[in-house]
């Protein structure tokens, strides 16, 4: 009696959470799933059952491949720089007494900033012929170049942009993470004849893993949910060289209004997601936890 | 020549003097023990030593050579930390054999010293655990294990026991102190422990506000207490340091050892506060006017608190201090 009225009680306080859940996140998955196997309905045809036909329409759907390989090029673009650049400078900011609060402060400020923002002060940088990296450019006599109109500079533009936002995002985790390790431990090893980069890999990097693997997986979801920068800075163009998988939903929903082909388009994108995390916490996180 | 020598040695930070004008002289394969109370700059002293702090000013010699400007790892130490400061990520063995690798000990060699300092300390079968699957008493070996597997000729410890509980901290300090004869080394070890010094310890220097308050062997301190801190410090209870009037000159204090006051049928008239069991014997303290003094008697005292007594003593066993500087008289 007793137990069963613990279990109720259990029960009772994941309700709310699990209602949320369920209704924001489960229930919208397996109604994308089960979209995605219709026609897009229209005023005068209700949505039919159209088996996989999205799916073969995807497949032959030059955009959809290009925006694959866009985010693609973007996430091995802005993770391991992202990445690399945080630790780089929570261990810079670690080690100084002075200053701390204020660095700390100043890299993270890209973060705090709204990502509209962001694009807007980026859009300015990036403007042909008067915008600020056209005038450094000039001054040294190169050529106009207009950096987002282009094909080949545009997603590296937007890499660029999302490297500065998330690495001091990125940081604070690392430098909390830092914070967390006890002098002693470094003290330990300088005493056994270890140098700065010894530290660092033998024992800075390998403590920091959890941290790291806790940044990766954020690090994949971000390049694979951008959305806000495209629309304020290229809108997927010049000739989607810079459209992403989210942008090309986005666009397909809610521009041509095709919510089947979005939504077969959205599955693929959960897959992918899920596969990732599958994979580092699967298996990458075996081998790292060590507490 | 002595193993360590610190010459003049203070160090200050930006608020405080946690060390002032410390020296003293450590022969080698001496167990030298750095005791005092918190904060007096037991800790300090030791890095200083290590070189894991610069010092203000002063020198610190260590085999004969002024190592005073060199990084820790060149000064032929190894140092075991109060959290220990194992590595979380790495197995027991590769924690021990962590500086001969960076030292690039060749493999065969490694595994050759692994065996035996493991053999020694009984960590064989722990070799593969994390640390984090290690009891308190079993970290404790590992780091002691890195120690002395550098083969160093001189080891620092700081406060290694004061995580064990009561029975493993007595075990663990005669293993130490076993370990530290068998090999011959040089050991500095800080500890608030008084009990710990005295048992420990060829030599102890007492501190006090980061200045040396006695430097000597344990019968010294407790026997020649050169100044009334010290007397009051060393001693399970603490020697009984008061002012009696009466009893010495004018402008000192009267020290006398719980064990050597007497309870009897004359003497100075006393009351009994409380009385403490400990089984072999009790301690009983007494109020005689404004000073309490405590003293020891064999097995179970039966007297009740409120007992009026008289208290007397041998005046041989008897210390004399300044009142004024607490230094000792004659
Ligand atoms: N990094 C530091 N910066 C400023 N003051 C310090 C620093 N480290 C220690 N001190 C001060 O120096 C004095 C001596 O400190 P130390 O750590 O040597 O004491 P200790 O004798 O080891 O004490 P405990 O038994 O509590 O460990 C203290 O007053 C302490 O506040
Ligand atoms: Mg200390």
């Amino acid at each position: 009696m007793n137990r069963t009225a613990a279990q109720v009680h259990g029960w009772l306080l994941l309700l709310p959470t699990a209602v949320l859940l369920a209704a924001f996140t489960h229930y919208p998955a397996g109604a994308t799933l089960w979209h995605s196997f219709f026609s897009t309905p229209k005023p005068n045809r209700p949505a039919v059952f159209s088996g996989l036909d999205n799916y073969r329409a995807m497949a032959e759907d030059p955009v959809f491949w290009q925006s694959l390989a866009n985010n693609l090029w973007f996430a091995l673009g802005t993770i391991p720089v992202s990445i690399a650049l945080a630790l780089l400078m929570a261990i810079w900011i670690n080690g100084r007494l002075r200053g701390r609060a204020f660095l700390r402060l100043a890299f993270f400020t890209p973060t705090v900033l709204p990502m509209i923002a962001v694009a807007n002060i980026w859009l300015f940088f990036y403007t042909p012929q008067y915008g600020l990296l056209e005038q450094l450019t000039g001054l040294f006599g190169l050529p106009n170049h207009n950096w987002l109109g282009s094909n080949e500079t545009a997603l590296g533009c937007l890499i660029v942009v999302t490297v500065w936002k998330e690495a001091g995002f990125f940081m604070i985790f690392y430098l909390a993470a830092l914070q967390a390790v006890s002098p002693n431990l470094y003290e330990a090893a300088r005493i056994e004849g270890a140098g700065p980069w010894t530290i660092f890999r033998r024992i800075t990097f390998p403590l920091l893993m959890p941290t790291t693997l806790f940044v990766l997986v954020n690090a994949v979801i971000n390049s694979f949910r951008l959305v806000d920068h495209i629309v304020v800075m290229t809108r997927g163009g010049p000739d989607n060289a810079t459209s992403l998988l989210l942008y090309y939903i986005y666009d397909v929903g809610f521009k041509f209004w095709d919510s089947a082909y979005a939504a077969a388009l959205t599955m693929v994108l959960l897959v992918i997601l899920g596969a990732t995390a599958v994979l580092q916490f699967g298996f990458l996180e075996k081998r790292i936890h060590y507490r | 020549m002595s193993a360590i020598s610190l010459r003049g040695v203070s160090k200050s930070w930006d608020s405080a003097r946690a060390v002032n004008d410390v020296s003293f002289e450590a022969a080698a394969g001496r167990f030298v023990v750095l005791l005092g109370p918190s904060g007096c700059g037991k800790s300090t002293t030791l890095r200083l030593i290590a070189g894991l702090d610069d010092v203000s000013s002063g020198q610190v010699l260590i085999g004969g050579s002024d190592v005073t400007g060199l990084p820790p790892a060149q000064r032929g130490i190894s140092m075991v930390f109060q959290s220990y400061a194992l590595f979380p990520h790495l197995s027991v063995a590769e924690n021990i054999v962590f500086g001969l690798k960076v030292r690039k000990i060749d493999a065969a060699d490694r595994a050759r010293r692994l065996a035996r300092v493991a053999d020694l300390l009984g960590l064989e079968k722990l070799l593969e655990r994390k640390p984090s699957q290690l009891s308190g008493g079993q970290q404790q070996r590992v780091a002691l294990g890195r120690a002395i597997i550098a083969e160093a000729p001189v080891c620092l410890m700081d406060e290694p026991l004061s995580n064990l509980d009561a029975q493993l901290r007595q075990e663990m300090r005669r293993e130490i102190r076993a370990l530290q004869r068998k090999l011959g080394i040089t050991m500095v070890y800080v500890t608030h422990d008084q009990t710990e010094a005295m048992t420990m310890a060829d030599q102890v220097i007492l501190l006090r506000d980061g200045r040396i308050e006695q430097d000597g062997t344990p019968e010294e301190l407790y026997n020649r207490p050169a100044t009334a801190f010290t007397a009051r410090f060393v001693g399970t209870p603490p020697m009984n340091v008061v002012s009696l009037p009466g009893h010495t000159k004018a402008g000192q204090l009267l020290g006398v050892r719980p064990e050597d006051i007497h309870i009897g049928a004359e003497g100075l008239a006393a009351e009994v506060e409380s009385i403490e069991y400990l089984g072999a014997d009790s301690i009983v303290a007494c109020r005689a006017g404004a000073e309490t003094l405590t003293v020891r008697v064999a097995r179970a005292a039966s007297y009740a608190a409120g007992t009026a007594v008289k208290l007397s003593w041998n005046p041989d066993a008897t210390h004399a201090f300044d009142a004024a500087t607490g230094l000792r008289c004659s």
